[in-house]
């Protein structure tokens, strides 16, 4: 054989050999994702009824808040930049609750994502930190498992404080800012407010029974 | 034959203990190790998956052994390395899921840890199963050990704790694990923070390096006396 031959051969195996270890690697996680896949999704709403129910206890709703969701437009007011999915808790065929992605755009680094529960009567259910990238130790009391600093927020509504009062202690309102950080406190209570507004001028909307015409890419995604 | 193989056999677990450590002395996969190693629990967490992850893709490099090929043997170890961590964290996000969210975004870092591939290239490939997967799990298991150290270190500099979150890991036994060593404790940041991973693991090789200097005088200190002590007797 000249050696120009048995070195295409080689290049051959060579080729052949990587395809059949990607293939062999390609079935292994298919498999193994097809096995988990219905554990993952199952843990994944278990997840996140949990988050769901720290804002809107149990007790308070009957219906599926998993299912119960409309998708709203990107909004400024809410920091969202995509459409989102909000979840709707009802008791009795009467509406009870929504709760709201937000995002405040400017935490000290980079936004913070959250939850936000608002009663029907305006006020607030609960506001829960989904993710953030702030300083440990100093920004990150806003989350639930290092402060209570968040429950602060629940029973507040539009008017209680009114609009002046809207504002951490420092700028003159009413909520406390944690100890050697105020930029986390104001971005949050602002993004909170925001979310008061916004549902103030959308609740007959955000409340609006579910249609069938929703597309179902979107119930998907909860 | 088997004497050898025994002695073979110790040797490698030395290694991957301590004469070559991952962490402490080949420096290698760093970058998991100082993210994680925050608390006693994300380390052991990491620890194990990348155990488990050597184990099994040195046993898998090791048996693929006689269809390697050297132009492409980087190639193939990658694919094995990529599909094993894949198919654990989709295992674990399945069914460890609350550890899962902690250690989540970690978990495709141990694919960039070089010394999974390190290992597959420097040992696995030239030799048997067994003592590949011995060696894969001496090797995971001294980096599981550091991880843990530090991360023992840094917990209860920084939050005053042990075992924080252990039922994460170890359900609702965990819970009677966590220990709160100084209570009232206000946290020393600096520990929680990537620059306490690096002062703590520079501590933990200093470490290392007296206590092998301490033995390696004793070992020579016996070695002088053990000629005098049979010239005394004779």
């Amino acid at each position: 054989m000249n050696p120009l031959a048995k070195n295409q051969k080689n290049i051959l195996i060579s080729a052949l050999l990587l395809m059949g270890f990607a293939v062999a690697g390609a079935l292994m996680v298919g498999v193994t994702h097809i096995l988990t896949k219905a554990d993952i999704h199952r843990n994944e709403q278990l997840t996140l009824l949990r988050k769901l129910n720290n804002i809107i206890p149990a007790s308070q709703y009957d219906n599926d808040l998993l299912t119960d969701t409309v998708s709203i437009a990107a909004d400024q007011l809410l920091g969202i930049n995509k459409r989102e999915i909000i979840y709707r808790a009802r008791k009795q065929k009467r509406d009870v609750a929504v709760v709201l992605p937000i995002i405040a755009p400017d935490g000290y680094n980079g936004p913070i994502e959250m939850l936000v529960g608002i009663y029907k009567t305006g006020k607030i259910a609960g506001v829960r930190i989904i993710e953030q990238r702030e300083t440990p130790g100093l920004g990150d009391q806003a989350q639930i498992k290092h402060s209570k600093w968040i429950l602060g927020f629940n029973q507040k509504s539009l008017h209680q404080p009114d609009a002046k009062h809207w504002k951490v202690k420092r700028d003159g309102g009413v909520f406390d800012q944690f100890t050697g950080a105020t930029i986390t406190p104001r971005a949050i209570v602002k993004a909170v407010h925001h979310a008061l507004i916004y549902f103030n001028k959308h609740q007959a909307e955000l409340f609006r029974p579910q249609t069938h015409s929703q597309p179902a890419a979107e119930k998907k995604h909860v | 034959m088997s004497r050898q193989a025994a002695g073979f056999q110790a040797e490698i677990t030395r290694n991957g203990l301590w004469n070559n450590n991952m962490s402490l002395v080949q420096l290698l996969g760093l970058c998991p190790l100082l993210a994680v190693s925050s608390t006693v629990v994300n380390g052991l967490g990491l620890g194990i998956a990348t155990l488990v992850t050597l184990v099994i893709s040195n046993s898998a490099v090791s048996l693929v052994r006689p269809c390697l090929k050297s132009e492409i043997r980087i190639p193939i170890f990658v694919l094995i390395i990529a599909s094993i961590v894949t198919t654990i964290e989709l295992i674990m996000d399945a069914w460890w899921h609350e550890l899962y969210l902690v250690l989540g975004i970690f978990i495709p870092l141990i694919v960039t840890n070089c010394a999974i591939m390190g290992r597959a290239e420097a040992f696995a490939s030239k030799n048997n199963v067994l003592n590949s997967a011995l060696d894969g799990f001496m090797t995971g298991l001294g980096f599981t050990l550091v991880l843990f150290v530090l991360g023992a270190m840094r917990e209860l500099i920084g939050q005053g704790t042990l075992f924080a979150n252990a039922q994460l890991m170890f359900g609702s036994l965990g819970q009677a694990l966590t220990v709160t060593v100084i209570p009232d404790y206000h946290g020393f940041l600096l520990a929680m923070l990537p620059p306490g991973a690096f002062i703590g693991l520079g501590l933990l090789i200093a470490i290392k390096n007296v206590i092998d200097k301490r033995m390696a005088q004793r070992k020579t200190a016996s070695v002088k006396l053990t000629p005098t002590a049979e010239a005394t007797t004779a």
